[in-house]
C-alpha cells in the first residue's frame, strides 16, 4: 500500500499545486516541496526499517497489486526491492532540490510548472516500481509529456526545438518497446493460455532465439535512447541545455536512469540469451560512448551542453557494466546511476546559478570567478573532481567497480574505457579553468551562493563525499537484488543450454 | 601505536577546518591550524615509531572501517605500519612540517593564505594515506589525492593562464600513468581475488614462477603508474612546469611527497618485481636514462627552480636505478636523504627568489653570499649533499651506496654503474654552476628583503639533516654501520653482492669522490674563474643547448603526437556529426512535404489527371505481373 501512496502523493500534489496557483501562486511551491519531503521520509523509513537491507532474505521488500483491466490481464502491480528503493530515494531527494532550485527561477505559470515536476517524478517513481509491463509503458509515457512541457514552456531560447526533439526521440523508441511488450504478451498467452502483462509470469516465456532477439531489440531501443547510448544521444545535449535548471537536473539525475533501470530490470531477465548475444556489441557501444562523449564535452563552449556531453560519456560506463554480467560491474552501475545523478545534477545547478547571475552559458565569457565567488568555486571543484572520478568521491567507486568487473570479461574495452578517464580529466578540469580560474574577465560583480543555494548544494556535497567514503550502504541495499536476480537469469541461460559461457563470476575467460 | 590513525587524520582535519572556516579566522589561527596539524602528526609519528621499534614487531595493522565489500573485492580504510611506511611517514610529516613552518612566512602576504594551507594539509594527508594503505584501492585513493593536490597547488596562483596550464598538465600526465596502474590493479585482482598488499605479497611467489608473463605484465603496469608520479621517462614532462606553484609547494612535491610515490610503489610491491627480472631491468634502464637526460637538461637551465626540478628527476632516476638492481633499501635511503637536501634547496631557492622580487633567472642574480649569509650557507650544504661531496655530506653516503650496488650488486652491471657515475659528475657540475652563479660574482639585483626566523629555522634544521642524516648507514669501508638497512630488512630483502668484489669497494668510492670533486672544479672554471669559456661552449653547441634546454624536446613531441590531435578531433566535431544524420532525416521529411504540398493545389484538372495516370500505372503493373 505504501508503494501506491508514493505515486498518489505526487500526482495529487501535482493537481493541488496547479489549482493552488489561482489563489496563492507561491503556495504551489510549498505543496510540491511537502509532497517530496513526505515521500523521501517514507522511503528512508522503509530503508531504516529493513536495516539497510543487509540481512534481508527475500528480494522484494514490499509488493502491491490490484486488478486494473482484468480482461486484458493488466494489473496495477508495484513491487519494491533494494534497487528500486535506492532509486526512489534519489528521485525524491532530487525532487526536493528541483523545487528548491526553481524557487526564484520560475516566475511564470508556477502552478503548472510544479504540476509538471510532480507528474514527471510520479512517472519516474512508477517506472521504478511497477511490475506490470502495460503499467510500465503507461508510466514511461507519463514521465514524457510533462517533461516536454517543462522544456517547451520554461526553457531557454531554443526550447521548442529541443522539446520536440526530446519528444520525438523518446516517443519513437518508446513505441518500439510497446510493440515488443505486446508481442511478448501474445507469445506468452499463446504458449500458456494465460494472457497477462505480469512481469514475473512473463519471465518464464519460452521463445525461439530469433523472436527473442527482435523483442529484446524493442526494449533495448527504448532504453538506449533514454540512457542515452551513442549514436542515439543527440536529443540529450539540446534537451539538457535548453531545459530550465530543474528540468536539466531531473533529466540528468533521473530520466537517464530509467534507461539503465530498464536494461537491468527488463532486458537482461526477460531476454537472457539474446542479451548475452548482444553483450559484446552493447559493451562496444558503451566504450564508444565514453570516448565520443568525452571528445564532444571537451570542445563545447556552452556550459550546460558541456555537462550534457559528460553525461553521455558517463552513461557509457553504465551500458558497459550492465552487459559485463557480473556482480562487481553491476554494483558499479548502480553506484554510477546514483553518483552521476548527484554530481551531474549539481553541475547543472551550478550552471543554472551562474546563468542567473550573468545571463550566459558561454564559457568563453567566463573566467576568474573564484575571486568573487570562492564558495561556489569550492563546490564546483568538488563536483568537477567527482566527474573525473577522484577517489574519495562516489563516482570513483562506481567507475572502479564497473571497470574491475568489466576487466574480467573484455580487456580491450576496459582498457579504452580506462583511458576515457584521462579524457574525463581533461574536460572536467577545463570547466574549472574556463569558469573559475584564469584571468578575471567579467566586469560586473557576481554574488556568491545565497543561503537557499547553499542549502541545495551543501547536501549534495555531503552525499557525494559520503558515497565515496561509505559506499557499502548502497552496495548492501542493492546486493539482494543482484545476487538472486543474477542467479535466476544466469541459471536460465545455462538451462537453455545455449553457447553462452560468460555467466557466473569466476568462470569467464 | 594505536594512535596511528591520527597521523593522516590530523592533516585532514586541518584541511577540513581551513576549507570551511579559513576565511573567517585570522592568519595566526590559520597558520596554527595548518602547521600545527602536521606538527602534531610529526610528534605522533615519533611516539608511534618509538612504540613500533621497541615492540620489535614486523607490522602493525589498524582498520578504521570497511570501505567496500563486493563480490570478493574487499577494501578497508586500513593502515599498515611497517619499517618501510615508518620511514616514509617520518619523512613526510617532519619535512612536511618544516615546509609548513616556512610557508607561514613565505605566504604571509598572499590573499589565499588559508586556501594554501588547506591544500598543503590535504597534500600531506593524501601522501600519508598512500604510504600507510594496507590495500591497493586505498593506496590508489592516496595516489590520486596526491595528484589532485599537485594540481591545486601548482595552479595556486590561478589568475595566470600558464599556471593553470602547468597544473592541468601535471594532473593529466600523471593520470596517464595512473591508467596503467589501474589496469595493473584489475589484473592483480583477477589473479589473487584480493587487493590487499600483504596477501598479494605472500601469494604471488606461490602462484607464479620467476620470469613468467603475468608478473612481468603487472610489474610493467605498476611501473607505468610509478613513472607518471615520479616523473621518469617517458612521463617526466610535467615536473619542470610544476615550478609554477609557490616554492614551498615545489619543496613538498619534490622532497617529501608526490614524486617519491613511484619509488614507494615499486618498493612496496617488490615481490612482484622480483618475479619479473625483465621488469627490473626496465626499471633500472629507465632510471639510468632519466638520470642522464635530466642531468643534461639541468646543465642548460636559467631558471633557478627549473635546475632544481631537473635535478629532482635525475635524483629519482638514481632511486629507480637502485630499485632496478634490487637494492631496495639503498633506494629508500637515497629517498630520505634526498628529501632533506632537496627540500632545503627548494626552500632556500624560494627565499632567494622572494628576496629578489620574484626573480627566477639565475643570471640576474649574483653575489648573494654576503647579503644572505644564512641562505648561502644552508644552500651550500644542500648543494654539497646533492653533489655528493665525500665524507661530510649525507648525499655522499646514499648515492655512493647506489653507485656501488649498480655495479657490485647481483643484478648490477657496468653500464648502470657508468651511467650513474657520469650522472654524478653532471650533478656536481650543474649544482655548483647554480651555486656559483647565484651566490658569487657581482650583485645584479638588489636584495630588498631578508628572510625572517620562520624561514631560516627550517633551512638550518634541514641543513643539519643533510649533513648528519647519512650517518645512519655507513659503507663497509667507512665504519660499516647498517642501522637503516637493518630497520628495513624485515620488509625489503637485502641485496647480495657479486662474488669477490668486496675488496674493490674503496676503489669505487674513491672514483666517485674524485668525480664529484672534479665536477665542482669544472663548474668553478666555467662559471667563476672564466665565465667567457661557458659562453663559448654554449655558442658552439647552440642547437644541442637548445635541445637540452627544452628538456630533450619531449614537450614538442607529445604536443604533436597527442595534444594537438586530441584538440583537433574534438574541435572539428564540436557540432556532433551524429546529429547531422538526424538533421538529414528532418530535411528529408521537409523535402517530401514540399513535394507533396505541390500536388494539393486545388485545381480539378490536376486531380483528374492524377487519377487517370494513377489508374494507368496500376493497370499496367497489374498486367505485367499477371
Amino acid at each position: 500500500m505504501i508503494l501506491l501512496t508514493f505515486i498518489i502523493i505526487l500526482m495529487a500534489g501535482g493537481l493541488m499545486a496547479w489549482i493552488a496557483e489561482r489563489w496563492v501562486p507561491s503556495l504551489s511551491r510549498w505543496i510540491s516541496l511537502t509532497a517530496f519531503v513526505i515521500n523521501l521520509v517514507m522511503a528512508l523509513w522503509i530503508w531504516v526499517q529493513s536495516n539497510g537491507l543487509v540481512h534481508s532474505e527475500s528480494v522484494w521488500i514490499s509488493k502491491f497489486s490490484v486488478a486494473w483491466i482484468p480482461s486484458f490481464g493488466i494489473n496495477f502491480s508495484l513491487a519494491l526491492d533494494g534497487l528500486s528503493l535506492l532509486l526512489l530515494v534519489l528521485t525524491f531527494f532530487l525532487g526536493i532540490l528541483s523545487v528548491a532550485i526553481s524557487w526564484n527561477e520560475i516566475q511564470y505559470r508556477i502552478g503548472f510548472f510544479h504540476f509538471n515536476i510532480l507528474w514527471v517524478l510520479a512517472g519516474i517513481t512508477g517506472v521504478f516500481l511497477t511490475t506490470d509491463l502495460f503499467l510500465f509503458y503507461f508510466f514511461w509515457e507519463v514521465m514524457l509529456v510533462p517533461m516536454y512541457f517543462l522544456i517547451g514552456i520554461w526553457g531557454h531560447e531554443n526550447r521548442r526545438y529541443a522539446a520536440y526533439k526530446f519528444f520525438i526521440f523518446t516517443q519513437a523508441s518508446g513505441l518500439l518497446m510497446l510493440l515488443a511488450i505486446v508481442g511478448l504478451y501474445f507469445i506468452h498467452g499463446n504458449q500458456t493460455g494465460v494472457y497477462t502483462f505480469d512481469y514475473f509470469q512473463l519471465l518464464d516465456t519460452k521463445m525461439s532465439p530469433g523472436v527473442e532477439r527482435w523483442l529484446m531489440l524493442g526494449f533495448f531501443a527504448a532504453f538506449i535512447v533514454k540512457l542515452p547510448v551513442v549514436p542515439f544521444h543527440s536529443w540529450l545535449p539540446d534537451a539538457h541545455s535548453q531545459a530550465p535548471t530543474a528540468g536539466s537536473l531531473i533529466l540528468a539525475g533521473l530520466l537517464l536512469k530509467t534507461g539503465a533501470y530498464g536494461l537491468i530490470r527488463f532486458v537482461l531477465p526477460l531476454f537472457p540469451v539474446a542479451s548475452a548475444e548482444l553483450a559484446p556489441w552493447a559493451m562496444l557501444l558503451g566504450v564508444v560512448g565514453i570516448i565520443y562523449g568525452a571528445f564532444l564535452a571537451f570542445s563545447q563552449t556552452d556550459l550546460k551542453r558541456l555537462v550534457a556531453y559528460t553525461s553521455v560519456s558517463h552513461m557509457g560506463f553504465v551500458i558497459l557494466g550492465v552487459f559485463a554480467f557480473n556482480e562487481l560491474a553491476m554494483q558499479g552501475v548502480v553506484m554510477q546511476m546514483i553518483t552521476h545523478g548527484i554530481s551531474t545534477g549539481a553541475l547543472f545547478i551550478l550552471a543554472g546559478s551562474i546563468y542567473e547571475r550573468i545571463h550566459t552559458r558561454e564559457i568563453t565569457n567566463m573566467g576568474g570567478f573564484w575571486k568573487q565567488v570562492p564558495f561556489m568555486g569550492t563546490i564546483a571543484l568538488i563536483f568537477v573532481l567527482a566527474s573525473l572520478g577522484l577517489p574519495g568521491l562516489g563516482n570513483f567507486v562506481a567507475e572502479f567497480l564497473t571497470l574491475i568487473g568489466t576487466w574480467q570479461v573484455n580487456k580491450v574495452y576496459t582498457l579504452v574505457a580506462t583511458l576515457g578517464i584521462v579524457a574525463a580529466t581533461a574536460y572536467s578540469l577545463r570547466i574549472m579553468q574556463k569558469v573559475f580560474l584564469g584571468k578575471e574577465i567579467s566586469h560586473h560583480a557576481i554574488l556568491d551562493l545565497s543561503m537557499r543555494e547553499k542549502f541545495i548544494l551543501v547536501p549534495l556535497v555531503v552525499v557525494i563525499i559520503g558515497l565515496g567514503l561509505f559506499p557499502q550502504v548502497v552496495i548492501d541495499a542493492a546486493k539482494r537484488t543482484f545476487a538472486p536476480a543474477a542467479e535466476v537469469s544466469y541459471t536460465k541461460q545455462v538451462v537453455n543450454g545455449n553457447n553462452v559461457q560468460t555467466i557466473k563470476k569466476g568462470e569467464h575467460e | 601505536m594505536n594512535l596511528l590513525w591520527l597521523i593522516p587524520t590530523l592533516p585532514f582535519l586541518g584541511a577540513f577546518i581551513l576549507v570551511l572556516f579559513g576565511s573567517r579566522f585570522s592568519r595566526l589561527v590559520n597558520s596554527f591550524i595548518g602547521a600545527g596539524s602536521v606538527g602534531l602528526a610529526a610528534l605522533i609519528t615519533l611516539f608511534v615509531g618509538f612504540d613500533f621499534l621497541s615492540a620489535s614487531i614486523n607490522a602493525y595493522q589498524y582498520v578504521a572501517w570497511q570501505w567496500l565489500d563486493v563480490a570478493g573485492l574487499s577494501a578497508a580504510f586500513a593502515f599498515h605500519l611497517d619499517a618501510l611506511s615508518l620511514v616514509f611517514i617520518f619523512v613526510i610529516t617532519f619535512v612536511g612540517f618544516l615546509i609548513h613552518v616556512y610557508s607561514i612566512e613565505f605566504m604571509k602576504d598572499d590573499e589565499g593564505f588559508a586556501r594554501f594551507f588547506a591544500y598543503l594539509n590535504l597534500f600531506v594527508c593524501s601522501m600519508l594515506i598512500l604510504v600507510l594503505a594496507d590495500n591497493l584501492v586505498l593506496m590508489y585513493l592516496g595516489w590520486e589525492g596526491v595528484g589532485l593536490c599537485s594540481y591545486l597547488l601548482i595552479g595556486f596562483w590561478y589568475s595566470e593562464e600558464k599556471n593553470g596550464y602547468a597544473a592541468r598538465k601535471a594532473f593529466i600526465v600523471t593520470r596517464v600513468g595512473d591508467t596503467a596502474l589501474a589496469i595493473g590493479l584489475f589484473m592483480l585482482f583477477q589473479a589473487f581475488n584480493t587487493l590487499n598488499i600483504q596477501d598479494i605479497a605472500t601469494q604471488a611467489p606461490q602462484l607464479w614462477t620467476v620470469g613468467t608473463n603475468p608478473p612481468l605484465i603487472i610489474a610493467l603496469l605498476l611501473l607505468g603508474g610509478a613513472v607518471g608520479k615520479s616523473a621518469q621517462l617517458p612521463l617526466q614532462t610535467w615536473l619542470p612546469d610544476a615550478m609554477a606553484g609557490p616554492s614551498p609547494v615545489s619543496a613538498l612535491i619534490h622532497a617529501a611527497t608526490m614524486v617519491t610515490a613511484g619509488v614507494y610503489l615499486i618498493a612496496r610491491t617488490h615481490v612482484i618485481f622480483e618475479l619479473a627480472p625483465v621488469a627490473l631491468i626496465v626499471v633500472g634502464t629507465i632510471g639510468a636514462t632519466t638520470l642522464l637526460l635530466a642531468g643534461f637538461a639541468a646543465l642548460t637551465q636559467y631558471d633557478l627552480k627549473r635546475v632544481l626540478a631537473y635535478s629532482t628527476i635525475s635524483q629519482i632516476g638514481y632511486m629507480f636505478l637502485a630499485l632496478g638492481v634490487g637494492a631496495w633499501s639503498a633506494a629508500i635511503f637515497h629517498f630520505m636523504i634526498h628529501a632533506f637536501f632537496k627540500a632545503l634547496l627548494f626552500l632556500a631557492a624560494g627565499a632567494v627568489i622572494m628576496a629578489l622580487h620574484h626573480e627566477h633567472d639565475m643570471f640576474k642574480m649574483g653575489g648573494l653570499k654576503s647579503k644572505l649569509p644564512v641562505i648561502y650557507w644552508t644552500f651550500l650544504i644542500g648543494a654539497a649533499s646533492l653533489a655528493a661531496l665525500p665524507f661530510i655530506t649525507a648525499g655522499f653516503y646514499s648515492k655512493d651506496q647506489i653507485l656501488w650496488l649498480a655495479w657490485a650488486g647481483e643484478n648490477g652491471n657496468i653500464w648502470f654503474f657508468l651511467a650513474a657515475l657520469l650522472g654524478a659528475f653532471i650533478t656536481s657540475v650543474y649544482t655548483f654552476r647554480m651555486l656559483f652563479i647565484v651566490f658569487f660574482g657581482e650583485e645584479k639585483t638588489h636584495v630588498n628583503h631578508a628572510p625572517g626566523k620562520l624561514i631560516s629555522t627550517p633551512l638550518i634544521v634541514l641543513a643539519v639533516l643533510s649533513l648528519v642524516g647519512g650517518f645512519v648507514e655507513l659503507p663497509h669501508t667507512l665504519g660499516h654501520f647498517t642501522l637503516f638497512s637493518d630497520l628495513l630488512n624485515p620488509v625489503l630483502p637485502s641485496v647480495s653482492l657479486k662474488q669477490d668484489v668486496e675488496s674493490l669497494e674503496w676503489i669505487m668510492q674513491a672514483i666517485a669522490a674524485v668525480v664529484a670533486l672534479s665536477g665542482v672544479y669544472i663548474a668553478y672554471v666555467f662559471y667563476l674563474k672564466s665565465p667567457e669559456l661557458s659562453d663559448k661552449i654554449k655558442e658552439s653547441g647552440k642547437t644541442l643547448h637548445q635541445f637540452w634546454f627544452s628538456g630533450w624536446g619531449f614537450d614538442r613531441l607529445y604536443d604533436a603526437l597527442f595534444v594537438r590531435p586530441f584538440v583537433f578531433l574534438a574541435n572539428i566535431n564540436k557540432n556532433d556529426v551524429v546529429d547531422k544524420m538526424y538533421e538529414g532525416v528532418v530535411t528529408m521529411a521537409i523535402g517530401f512535404n514540399r513535394l507533396f504540398v505541390f500536388t494539393q493545389n486545388g485545381i480539378l484538372r490536376w486531380y483528374l489527371m492524377g487519377i487517370v495516370i494513377g489508374g494507368i500505372v496500376i493497370l499496367t503493373i497489374g498486367l505485367i505481373i499477371s
